[in-house]
């Protein structure tokens, strides 16, 4: 068994939290670049220069892209030959984004209890989905989640009948009611298959995803060419005010699922897209 | 480009229409869904509200703190359609302005043509570029709710896009008409 302390966790996840809110991944800015060069609007262009020299200002001076430093969402693929030493799995990880949000001066944006409403004034606790793999590595990533975007995210068990042309209609119709709340250009995570809440989970996974990079399934990587079409013709635009770029990509990700089912859920992801990931 | 110091005259808002860029300046309060609930509870209540908002605009946004030596931490705007239920008794009471991100509702729409006012759109998520047109911040309401704390801050050419005026336009429905296919 390979030994791993959490304290090293704690100081992973700690450079993790703050490296993920002040510099925007290259896979973005190259999109936002390709977004400025394409978008007709001539308001929806200023848009997008605010948006880059916006992720420029932050990455000199640790500024976090935006004041909604997010929700913590925490996946870990930890090797099962790996033991863990020194405390608990998921108190490192919390601790890591306790020290990481007060240290990197980033919002606490957490209430205890949903209906209750108070701060827990760290930002903890992180959500955490761990799967078990093989080997004797531990990939840590973390996705901090804004909530406009999530706010506009849904999940619809469909039937097997209704087939993909009303997966396609569900999908393009949560973006179009969506408009400009969830910050676009927006990126699109799309879950099909599984149970209710893995089909959720494969929705927001597929956002790690480099922007640019398809399904490696042909059938689901002209889904995505052909639902990102659909999406950017609505008009919607930079923020909403009009224009050709509503979504600077759209993932989807699969499982298999029970016979008489059909879960898609849509998870939306502002173009603050942040993710940072290391290997321990 | 329209330059624009708070705080402002019925004349200031009729001039404004939606597509126009505004470099705003002078002071604005903050206030998002927490602090909103309270105005709403002291006005239901008939009550004075903590701040004088005849003339002003509010600006959606709960800050990053500051780091030492800072004036404020990322500053962009939330979401506005939470506040929606909270908009039209402070258009009421004189607000002239708010400034958020994404479409209001026809009750809002509505509101800021009865009142003559205006709904402003600052970029959501480029709260690191919207940090340097804030030149001083203090709070001024309600401290115990840290980020959503009503703050006063004086802004310097703060980019704006007039979305809602008060003629009862909206350029989000007119922009994403122009552009769809």
């Amino acid at each position: 068994m390979r030994k791993i302390d959490t304290q090293k966790i704690t100081e992973v996840v700690k450079r993790l939290c703050m490296e993920a809110n002040y510099y925007l991944g290259d896979d973005i800015v190259k999109a936002l670049k390709k977004a400025q060069r394409i978008e007709e609007s001539p308001i929806g262009k200023e848009i997008i220069k605010q948006i880059l020299e916006n992720s420029q200002i932050a990455r000199k001076e640790k500024l976090p892209i935006c004041q909604d430093t997010g929700f913590v969402v925490v996946f870990l693929e930890l090797g099962q030959k790996i033991n863990i030493t020194g405390g608990e799995l998921y108190e490192a990880i919390n601790e890591g984004v306790r020290q990481g949000y007060r240290s990197g001066f980033l919002r606490n944006s957490i209430v205890k209890d949903p209906l209750k409403r108070e701060n827990t004034g760290d930002n903890t606790p992180a959500v955490i989905h761990t799967e078990i793999v093989a080997g004797d590595k531990l990939k840590i990533t973390v996705a901090p989640k804004g909530c406009g975007s999530e706010n506009m995210s849904e999940i619809k068990m469909m039937s097997p009948s209704d087939g993909i042309c009303r997966v396609v209609d569900f999908v393009v119709d949560r973006v179009n009611r969506s408009g400009g709340n969830p910050c676009p250009p927006i990126i699109v995570g799309v879950g099909i298959g599984g149970t209710f809440e893995k089909c959720a989970q494969l929705a927001k996974q597929a956002l790690l995803r480099t922007v640019g990079i398809r399904n490696p399934d042909s059938f689901y990587a002209d889904l995505e060419k052909r639902l990102l079409e659909k999406i950017n013709n609505l008009g919607i635009g930079p923020m909403g005010l009009g224009g050709r770029v509503t979504a600077l990509d759209v993932f989807v990700e699969t499982y298999p699922c029970h016979i008489a089912g059909l879960p898609v859920a849509v998870n939306i992801q502002c173009h603050a897209a942040r993710h940072k990931e290391a290997v321990i | 480009m329209i330059k624009l110091t708070t705080p402002v005259t019925n004349n200031d808002i009729e001039k404004l229409k939606i597509g126009d860029n505004v470099l705003l300046s002078g002071l604005i309060y903050t206030s998002r869904d927490a602090a909103h609930k309270r105005l709403k509870g002291l006005l239901d209540k008939g009550e004075e509200l903590p701040i004088d908002i005849r003339g002003q605009m509010i600006y959606y946004v709960g800050p990053t703190p500051a780091r030492p030596g800072k004036i404020i931490g990322s500053a962009g705007p939330t979401t506005s359609y939470r506040i929606d239920p909270y908009a039209p008794p402070l258009l009421a009471k004189g607000l002239k302005g708010m400034i958020g991100k994404g479409p209001r509702g026809e009750e809002v729409i509505e509101a800021l043509k009865r009142y003559k006012a205006v709904y402003f759109v600052a970029v959501g998520g480029a709260g690191a570029l919207i940090a340097k047109c804030i030149k001083k911040a203090s709070i001024v309401a309600y401290p115990d709710l840290g980020p959503e704390a009503i703050r006063c801050l004086e802004v310097k050419n703060l980019p704006l896009i007039v979305a809602n005026d008060c003629y009862g336009q909206d350029l989000f429905k007119e922009g994403v008409k122009r552009y769809r296919k």
